[in-house]
């Protein structure tokens, strides 16, 4: 049987926390579908997702990164029971991966990024920062796989992950997975998941801040993060703002 | 302008303010002095409405509204200014951004106008430079990075702009040296010393006292105040120390 003509379910390893009701009932084809792109040597391509519209809904894409290129990518998942973005990014000699991503939900959302980075050169450098700021029920998820393959001396990878779960009852989940067959590379990943700071919330308080405007900020503080890379300011804030937007419905 | 009635408190079951009754009026600073474990900084907490510190008995009055019955943020709107022991650390928030947000919603919460970026800008200037601290400082992130001194020189600078009615100061003047200690006794003096201001420092030291001249001391001991006397008062108890006088009372 091949790959197409099954659906995944949650005991697959990158389908571990994903919403298994969506799964058993999706289009096997769709859902295994790849939407493939090629920045070619030393050009620089970026792509964006934001996801607002009240829809479940998955998404794959593989990107193979010419010599001396650059991908970037930058994500919101800001809505839909179950959202997922895929991304398999291969780079060639001294090709950058830039990936940005954030999730905000709440009530029972499940928000994912499943991310794989093949340094199949040397020289290659990537980063991920991904923020996830969940209440309610929901699962912010980032399951991150880094492979260096053996000539891949150089590689320079970073992945971070960091969560904010304004309530009891979200969650979030993050698998850093490293694979690495080279002897001469760095490679960094961290991950956090924690809850807002009572003492700063107060101390944002005292000085007369609102509740909901201290924490607009201290959210915004938390995510800026991951949108920091991106060029455009414009798009940055345009991004930023919906995000914070949903925030607005956060008890 | 404040008025603590027999004010009873306590953390965890335990209580730590023990009927404690002070008058504040207009035009007067008041200094607090007492042992470790006095209960000093809960009644700034208490006063500032910090959660985990609850009020089992007794009233306190601030303008003539009752001041337990109003959120942090309210309080602050409403005038009152705790300026911290220990400032929070707010990463990715800078002290401009904070603090225009702070004014802004206090106005706001008073039904005065918001102050425009250049308005608010020339304020924090004037206020920065009152406590002679660097424009540049107050473009970094809130306290992050700030030594012990510039932290409490920044609140400082907060209370400069926010300009309250009154101010609670939780040590203000711990981690100061000598010359960070007067320019911030000055500055206490050029913004609050008014007809229409008042303030209560909490010291452990006699030294701030120099600076800011006391209209009353009192010394706090076992959540109560069991001695009140003028700037002499400080005096006494830098060179005979706490326990003699507060036995002598007691006696």
């Amino acid at each position: 049987m091949t790959e197409l003509a099954t659906l995944p379910t949650t005991r697959e390893e990158d389908w571990r926390y994903s919403d298994g009701a969506y799964l058993a009932a999706a289009d096997p084809a769709a859902i295994r579908q790849w939407r493939t792109l090629d920045v070619p040597a030393g050009d620089t391509h970026g792509e964006s997702f934001t996801f607002l519209e009240d829809t479940s809904g998955t998404e794959r894409l593989r990107v193979s990164v010419g010599a001396g290129g650059t991908f970037s990518c930058f994500a919101a998942i800001a809505s839909g029971r179950y959202r997922r973005l895929e991304l398999e990014v291969t780079l060639a000699e001294g090709a950058h991966f830039e990936f940005g991503g954030v999730t905000v939900g709440g009530g029972d959302a499940v928000q994912e990024f499943v991310t794989r980075v093949i340094h199949a050169e040397p020289h290659g450098t990537s980063n991920q920062v991904v923020r996830a700021v969940q209440w309610g029920k929901s699962t912010g998820n980032f399951l991150g796989r880094i492979e260096v393959v053996r000539d891949a001396q150089k590689t320079d990878a970073a992945q971070n992950f960091r969560a904010l779960l304004l309530e009891k009852g979200a969650a979030a989940n993050t698998k850093p997975e490293l694979e690495i067959f080279a002897d001469d590379v760095k490679c960094a990943h961290g991950a956090a998941i924690g809850a807002l700071d009572d003492s700063a919330a107060f101390y944002m308080a005292a000085r007369g801040l609102p509740p909901e405007v201290a924490r607009r900020l201290l959210v915004q503080a938390f995510i800026g993060d991951a949108f920091a890379a991106m060029a455009d300011d414009e798009a940055r804030e345009a991004m930023l703002g919906h995000v914070l937007e949903k925030l607005g419905d956060a008890v | 302008m404040l008025k603590i009635d027999n004010l009873t408190a306590e953390i965890d079951g335990k209580t730590i303010l023990n009927g404690l009754t002070l008058d504040i009026n207009a035009g007067e600073i008041h200094a607090i002095m007492g042992p470790n474990g006095a209960g000093k900084s809960t009644l700034a907490y208490v006063l500032g409405g910090r959660p985990g510190y609850e009020v089992t008995g007794g009233s306190v009055s601030f303008q003539g509204k009752d001041l337990l019955d109003l959120e942090p943020h309210e309080r602050a709107a409403l005038g009152l200014f705790l300026g911290f022991q220990y400032p929070v650390e707010i990463p990715g928030v800078s002290n401009v951004q904070f603090l225009r947000e702070s004014l802004n919603s206090q106005r706001k919460a008073r039904g005065e106008d918001p102050l425009s970026g250049g308005e608010f800008l020339k304020l924090a200037k004037e206020k920065a430079a009152l406590l002679r601290m660097d424009m540049e400082m107050l473009k970094r992130q809130v306290n992050v990075g700030f030594s012990g001194g510039e932290k409490k020189r920044a609140e400082m600078v907060q209370m400069g702009i926010l300009d309250p009615k009154f101010a609670v100061l939780d040590e203000t003047d711990s981690g100061l040296d000598i010359d960070a200690l007067r320019i911030v006794g000055d500055g206490i003096n050029s913004i609050m010393r008014k007809p229409d201001r008042a303030v209560l420092l909490i010291t452990h030291y006699q030294r701030l006292l120099e600076y800011v001249k006391p209209d009353y001391v009192h010394v706090l001991a076992n959540g109560r105040i069991v001695k009140t006397g003028g700037a002499g008062l400080a005096h006494q108890l830098e060179s005979e120390g706490y326990e003699t006088v507060v036995q002598e009372e007691a006696a």
